[in-house]
């Protein structure tokens, strides 16, 4: 049985001027779903197109244009939800969100605020081993994962007296995917958000690029007492923590954690100086490095949420989850499980391993029919490492999983050492070509034929008499030969036999 | 319910339409009048009612995930005041 039981990890404490804080993390997280079409029109959905050339008259808002829901974006939310073990909800209902913004044409959003289409579930956010072995990890509660359209995108540094807005965004759909405050410090929070994206690239159904913004995050921030988070646990009473402060639409880890740790510091300062926090929208300006108010939106922003008479509710049908859910691939954790358990990988190089799904299957193509720790050693620690100095992606690497395994047998058949492996795997990575047909032509095969060893090794002990006096006072000396008999023999001897040899005529 | 003129003004402003002053009791008065009328509905015992979303029974409409619109940018943009290098130009509205 696989060991995989783990601890929670401790929560980040923030020492302020007066006491210690502990810090509670709520996330929404944006997640662009991955479908050809917008959610309520046929426009594409296409990154990086010719602005407002993706725009249908019905993301423009225009008179008379009614929404039809496109029922991949269905599919894929559900997929999502099936992944984090949630509830599927079979009745849900779109709301109207309405705000006025230049890159919101309609006047309102189309979202899911009272029946949202998936309820609850988790997340598995797992945080490294610490030194005495106990495995960190920390189960986050979702709440609900609604359907919604994303806005425009306006560029405001194209003219000083105006701004540019392009609507090829504009309905795209999006899954906000929410968590309940179970997120305990920065480094939780990017490893949260890190595990949302590796499921939802699993699934498919979110590209999980940070930086063209199809990934996204709110983050809220509060601050509480050592003690007072376990009683909120027990009642779910948020009267037990402090007030949050929710910082709007983030793409960067380094940005989410930087931002988390000074709106904290801002907390405690105001708490500590008497002051109450109140509840508010900030942004992060990662410049000034501080959180600043939105007030001006905040008032703008009463909402006034009312079901949208444009949609009936969404029903779908158990049979059709089922599906899905059978469709479903294996998930990281599992795949992960599978890797400890089948090839007796340690904790940390099946994660590595199971951190994408190229790599994954790469790994199994390598480690079938062979060790699959040598074939962990040979991908992590060989392709990856020559991959990343190279700054290519496993789906580039010039060496196939094949050619990978046929230098792994080679050493495995003791054709060629380690280190021959090592120089045999940069010729098939910068040239190509087949492992064993490059060990025959270019003669790397190891040479265990004692007789030939025998030989270098007189030779080099005939050369060098002074040398063997003093090995004979001193054997540790003997080092020496072997690096030399190696060194003769350009590295194709087998070290184990030259070792041997070395001692035995130092000795005779 | 009661709407006074204050939380007419908030609706106005939200709704982004200019109310003068010396109108907004009248329209206060209005919107008194309309939410009176439909909070006679509130008389009916609807416990145990599901909601009627539909005349006639109706599955919500879907559509297949396939590109079928757009690529019209002069036609988009055709309506707007302001429109520059296929952008909507708009007043400056960066915080």
């Amino acid at each position: 049985m696989l060991d995989l039981t783990f601890e929670p990890p401790k929560p980040k404490v923030i020492s302020g001027a007066k006491q210690d804080w502990e810090l509670v993390i709520g996330m929404e997280v944006h997640a662009q779903v991955s479908t050809r079409a917008k959610l309520f029109s046929g426009a594409s959905t296409q990154f990086g197109a010719e602005p407002n050339s993706n725009v249908a008259f019905v993301d423009a808002g225009m008179p008379g244009m009614l929404p039809v829901i496109n029922e991949e974006c269905v599919a894929q939310a559900v997929r999502t939800g099936l992944g984090l073990k949630a509830e599927i909800n079979l009745m849900s209902a779109f709301d109207r969100k309405n705000y006025f913004y230049p890159d919101l044409p309609q006047g309102y959003q189309i979202s899911q605020l009272y029946h949202p289409i998936v309820g609850e579930g988790e997340v598995l956010v797992e945080l490294g081993t610490d030194k005495d072995g106990t495995h960190r990890a920390r189960r986050v509660r979702i709440e609900r994962i609604h359907l919604e359209q994303d806005a425009g995108k306006s560029i405001h540094d194209m003219d000083p007296a105006m701004s540019f807005v392009d609507l090829n965004r504009t309905g795209v759909a999006l899954m906000e995917i929410v968590s309940r405050p179970d997120i305990r410090s920065p480094e939780e929070a990017a490893a949260y958000i890190a595990k949302l994206r590796q499921i939802m690239l699993y699934l498919g159904t979110c590209d999980g690029n940070m930086q063209n913004g199809n990934l996204r995050a709110d983050v809220n921030v509060s601050i509480c007492q050592p003690g007072q988070y376990e009683k909120y646990m027990e009642t779910q009473d948020f009267s037990h923590l402090g007030t949050r402060c929710e910082i709007k639409n983030m793409n960067s880890m380094r940005f989410i954690q930087q931002a988390i740790m000074v709106e904290a510091e801002r907390q405690i300062r105001i708490v500590e100086g008497g002051g109450q926090v109140e509840q508010e929208t900030r942004l992060y300006d990662p410049d000034k490095g501080e959180t600043r108010s939105m007030r001006s939106k905040e008032e703008a922003h009463d909402y006034r949420y009312f079901p949208d008479p444009d949609l009936l509710p969404l029903e779908i049908e158990q049979a059709w989850v089922d599906d899905i859910a059978a469709g479903l691939p294996e998930l990281p954790d599992a795949k992960k499980a599978r890797f400890m358990g089948d090839f007796g990988l340690a904790d940390y190089d099946a994660s590595v391993l199971t951190a994408d799904l190229a790599s994954a299957a790469y790994f199994e193509e390598v480690a079938k029919g062979r060790d699959g720790k040598t074939a962990a050693n040979w991908v992590i620690n060989e392709l990856f490492g020559r991959l990343n100095r190279d700054e290519k992606s496993i789906t580039d690497s010039p060496v196939s999983p094949a050619q990978l395994g046929g230098i792994i047998d080679l050493i495995a058949k003791g054709d060629i050492s380690g280190k021959i492996a090592k120089d045999l795997f940069e010729i098939v990575y910068t040239e190509g070509g087949d492992p064993a047909q490059i060990v025959e032509e270019r003669g790397m095969k190891q040479v265990t034929d004692t007789g030939a060893i025998e030989k270098a090794v007189d030779e080099i002990i005939a050369a060098n008499p002074a040398q063997v006096e003093k090995a004979k006072e001193n054997p540790k000396l003997a080092g020496w030969f072997v690096g030399q008999v190696m060194k003769a023999t350009g590295g194709k001897a087998n070290p184990k036999a030259v070792n041997e040899i070395v001692a035995k005529k130092l000795a005779g | 319910m009661s709407i006074d003129t204050a939380t007419a003004a908030k609706v106005a402003k939200l709704a982004r339409i200019r109310v003068e002053e010396d109108r907004l009791p009248a329209l206060a008065e209005e919107f008194n009048t309309i939410l009176g009328f439909i909070e006679q509905l509130g008389e009916v015992d609807v416990d145990n009612v599901e909601p009627m979303t539909s005349v006639t029974p109706q599955r919500l409409k879907r559509r297949e995930d396939v590109v079928t619109d757009g690529n019209q940018q002069s036609a988009v943009l055709a309506n707007a005041p302001d429109a520059r290098e296929g952008f909507f130009a708009v007043p400056k509205v960066v915080e």
